[in-house]
């Protein structure tokens, strides 16, 4: 499992390079292409800041009340069942409804227990490994008029589910 | 449906607050929470101008064609209802490709572009196709190259190593997307097209 951490090392550190070959190769301007899609980043980020704030700011009065952690004990047994430490189980199911709101708990659980915390690492992985199934299935089949979806979402569920449960053991199997 | 997962987060929130007696807490975290947001904002902007840089760089370097080459073989076991130079074939290696490497504004038309393609292909217009769901679930379960929005976050977090859940992140995903496929093979097993289409068909000849 060294292979993990030694990829994540090389992974970027390699894009940057492959990329620029690419660009040289093909010859591509590839100071002028980057600050123009820097330019992309940031309206990026500026869209996303009403988004965070509000969302932030839900969750910060949702857990400065005491709400969350009577939500994470009630979750309790789910929870232990599965595996899934109930820090991360709102994220888990939030994560195929909203990826906004997913973002903003990500945010949270990071500033609540670190961003290096066991809690944090699973977060993360959480966060970056699926998208969001609801708003996904939404886009596309919407796109076409498609009405009857038969078994789209319950496959997806399932992928999400692995995922999870996957993040869960790999971040414990690594930094746990 | 976000509309009432906030709405419930701050009625709740407030209600709870004051029951446990905790209400000058919750105002002041209602404060210093819209001022996180924006103090994570503005940590995230140098990261994420990075990676779109990057990837304009990638975009402009046709990287995407180049290694959608690459994928086509698998497109062959993973659809087997489509004919190998369809483009329908063509704009899902795209869209895959492109989210794989991060590029999500231009995955998006490629991937209603993949989806209209199927729906030629498609006799009930209204139902899905066992290709369709396929790449639905291929989207979702969606393996990224370098995650890079968990990333800038990380980094705007003050992580010490924000990189390090890459390959944790590989990990989980390819999880999902192995898990996703086979459930969405299973399903389709015992769904097939032409059955379906000819229970349609007696349902509508009853009437």
């Amino acid at each position: 499992m060294e292979f993990i951490k030694t990829a994540s090392v090389y992974a970027i550190p390699a894009m940057f390079v492959i990329i620029l070959l690419a660009g040289i190769m093909n010859n591509v301007k590839v100071y002028d292409a980057f600050i123009d899609g820097a330019k992309d980043g940031i309206t990026t980020v500026v869209k996303i800041i009403p988004s965070l704030v509000g969302l932030l700011v839900a969750i910060g009065v949702f857990r400065a009340s005491g709400a969350l952690d009577l939500l994470v004990f009630a979750l309790n047994p789910v929870t232990s069942f599965l595996g899934i430490p109930s820090q991360v189980l709102p994220l888990a199911l939030l994560r195929p409804i909203s990826g906004s709101a997913s973002l903003a708990l990500v945010s949270d659980i990071m500033k609540e227990y670190g961003p290096d915390s066991l809690i944090g690492r699973m977060a993360s992985t959480m966060m970056g490994s699926t998208e969001t199934i609801f708003y996904t299935i939404t886009v596309y089949f919407g796109a076409v008029g498609i009405k009857n979806i038969r078994y789209t979402l319950a496959a997806a569920l399932l992928a999400d589910l692995a995922s999870v449960i996957a993040s869960v053991w790999i971040c414990t199997f690594i930094f746990g | 449906m976000l509309n009432y997962i906030w709405m419930a987060m701050l009625i709740i929130g407030f209600v709870v607050g004051i029951m446990n007696g905790r209400i000058a807490d919750v105002t002041q975290a209602a404060i210093d929470s819209a001022k996180n947001a924006v103090d994570i904002s503005i940590g995230l902007l140098g990261v994420m101008c990075l990676w779109t840089g990057l990837m304009k760089i990638a975009e402009k370097a046709g990287l995407v064609e180049h290694i959608s080459k690459f994928v086509r073989p698998v497109m062959k076991v993973l659809f087997p209802g489509i004919p190998a130079d369809h483009p329908a074939i063509g704009a899902i290696v795209m869209n895959l490709v492109a989210n794989f490497l991060g590029q999500g504004n231009a995955a998006t038309p490629l991937g209603i572009k993949a989806i209209t393609e199927l729906q030629k292909l498609n006799k009930d217009k209204e139902t899905a196709t066992n290709a369709m769901s396929m790449f639905l679930v291929l989207n979702t379960s969606a393996i990224q190259l370098i995650p890079a929005t968990i990333i800038a976050l990380r980094s705007a977090q003050g992580s010490s190593n924000p990189s390090e859940i890459t390959g944790t992140i590989w990990f989980a995903s390819i999880c999902a997307t192995i898990t996703g496929v086979i459930f969405a093979k299973m399903f389709s097993a015992g769904y097939r097209e032409e059955r379906y289409r000819e229970e349609i068909k007696i349902k509508k000849k009853k009437f």
